[in-house]
């Protein structure tokens, strides 16, 4: 997908000369250029207004502040178990959704997209009826001394809930993208299952994997609804940055607004890192 | 650059919040007033009663909550959220709403006082004493100390750390027992309903709102307890003042303190 879009690109960089080229395709594209504008606007203002209000210092102050830093840690170790549960667990389904066909499987898909409609404090809710101490399997793991809620794995349950259909979709259609006859004749040469996956369709898919992963990971950050009602709050153990906004929204507002700020650009730098290391890889690949 | 942006926002604001006055003044002239009163998450069940009551009272009247924290609702306000009447669950937010010249510095009256008790699930019974609010292994979940009834509950457990029976480790053993600090007060009577935490401390008001069957109340003795002193006011920009001024008599009123009761509250003019 991406490897076309790169060729669109050079195709018509070399169409036209740098200078005069350039301005007749800005021209060209004037009209669409306008009507993308308000939605950009709409998104990228409010961020501003956000950064804006938050000056420097006051974040680089707050960063060395104990229940800021303990949330940023908790945040980041929470949200890269989550991606890594996700990748581990979620890439076999999305291998059998992609490949194969059996009955219930529309049921499956659409099981699959309802964490994305569920608003997540019903995640919340759900998650407590399950593993919670009077829960259908909670009752069970209390018996065995296993209690889920108010705990970090609490937080990563409530995030893999809500976060894990953005991997396992994208990683579906990245693998249902590879042709199927290059696994087939992997498989006529003898390699197994999981030599198949690693030398053939991993390497084709592995943009649309990554940027689902990217996703899922972004979404894991920013959890909020689902992670307060399942997991409580408690600084170190289940606040993450969203939860200490919450609350910091309800002392003062610059207190909010300076982790908001530190979210944003946190968020911003990585997934501008991650897309830039994906594109570097794949116009590497395209040289070699 | 950050001038020109910030001029976008506000003439956007100004577009967004004319679209809404109109939207108001044509509903009005249909012969229908909308009074809007915020109120805090506590108020709920109380103040939907009144709401109604006050809406049978007043014919083409039509009475609008918004519950949240009482934090939340003061910074809706400030940043332009409409209003008419507000309840807060504390006078901390209540001196917020005057410094940001939403409400009149005479404004406030106190209207009912409410006061904290320890909360526990009814099957489940690990905590059946103050004392066992200390004990090691029970679970505990408090409101946030952001939340005026966290506020009141670290002043209960150093009210309570002076009482040589409980011991002056008391509040440190409590706050050793906490899993959780919930944003809300009514998050932490559901945890407790729903029997994830051994004991929460909340207001009398939402004890009484609990199902009984699964929620049992241990009383906080006076000499530890704190009271929570409500103050309402009408918002200074009010369209529509006498409207506003009626409610606030009616919250008052006999029948008004007599709902606020039902709901667990302690009308004022009572002593505690």
């Amino acid at each position: 997908m991406m490897q076309t879009q790169v060729e669109e690109i050079s195709t018509s960089e070399v169409a036209y000369t740098p200078s005069a080229g350039r301005r007749t395709r800005y021209l060209r594209h004037l009209g669409l250029i306008i009507a993308s504008a308000p939605m950009v606007l709409f998104l990228a203002i409010p961020m501003i207004a956000l950064v804006a209000q938050a000056p420097l210092e006051e974040i680089i102050a707050r960063l060395t502040d104990r229940q800021v830093s303990m949330a940023i840690a908790l945040s980041v170790y929470t949200t890269i178990t989550t991606t890594c549960v996700t990748v581990a667990l979620g890439t076999p389904l999305a291998y059998l959704m992609a490949r194969y066909r059996f009955r219930g499987k529309k049921m499956l898909d659409t099981l699959i997209d309802l964490p994305l409609v569920l608003p997540p404090s019903a995640a919340g809710i759900a998650l407590l009826l399950t593993f919670g101490r009077h829960g259908i399997l909670g009752e069970r793991l209390a018996d065995l001394g296993l209690q889920i809620p108010f705990t970090p794995l609490a937080v990563v349950l409530a995030q893999t809930f809500v976060s894990a259909p953005f991997y396992i979709r994208a990683t579906m259609n990245g693998i249902a993208s590879v042709d199927s006859s290059l696994e087939e004749a992997g498989m006529v040469d003898g390699a197994g299952t999981l030599r198949l996956f690693w030398n053939i369709t991993f390497p084709l898919a592995r943009v649309a994997m990554i940027s689902g992963a990217i996703m899922t990971w972004a979404r894991a950050l920013g959890e909020f609804g689902a992670t307060i009602i399942f997991a409580g709050n408690f600084p170190g153990r289940t606040q993450t940055i969203p939860i200490a906004i919450y609350l910091g929204f309800n002392i003062n507002l610059e207190s909010a607004v300076v982790l908001s700020s530190i979210l944003l650009c946190a968020s911003f730098g990585v997934i501008m890192i991650v897309k830039w290391a994906l594109k570097q890889s794949v116009t590497r690949a395209d040289i070699y | 650059m950050c001038s020109q942006l910030r001029y976008l926002l506000l003439s956007a604001l100004l577009v967004l919040t004319l679209g809404c006055g109109t939207g108001g003044i044509g509903s009005s002239s249909s012969g229908s007033q909308t009074l809007t009163v915020f109120a805090a998450a506590s108020l709920t069940g109380a103040f939907t009663q009144i709401g109604k009551e006050f809406e049978a009272a007043h014919q083409g009247v039509k009475v609008v909550n918004s519950f949240a924290g009482s934090q939340d609702l003061v910074e809706q306000m400030h940043q332009g959220a409409p209003a008419d009447v507000f309840a807060s669950a504390d006078e901390k937010n209540m001196q917020k709403a005057i410094d940001y010249g939403l409400v009149e510095k005479d404004s406030p009256r106190t209207f009912v006082r409410n006061h904290l008790v320890v909360v526990t699930p009814r099957d489940d019974q690990k905590v059946r004493s103050l004392e066992d609010l200390s004990a090691p292994g029970a679970k505990v979940v408090l409101a946030s100390q952001e939340v005026p009834v966290g506020n009141y509950t670290m002043q209960f457990l150093d009210l309570a750390s002076r009482d040589p029976q409980l011991g002056n480790d008391f509040k440190q053993k409590v706050l050793a027992n906490v899993v959780s600090y919930e944003d809300n007060v009514k998050a932490v009577l559901q945890k407790v309903t729903l029997g994830e935490a051994d004991a929460g401390v909340v207001y009398s008001s939402d004890a009484a709102t609990a199902p009984r069957d699964k929620v049992s109340t241990i009383e906080i003795p006076d000499a530890y307890n704190v009271t929570a002193s409500y103050p309402i006011a009408i918002i200074k920009n009010s369209k529509q003042g006498d409207l506003a001024r009626q409610y606030v008599e009616f919250v008052l009123s006999a029948r008004g303190q007599t709902i606020l009761k039902q709901y667990g509250f302690i009308p004022v003019g009572k002593a505690k």
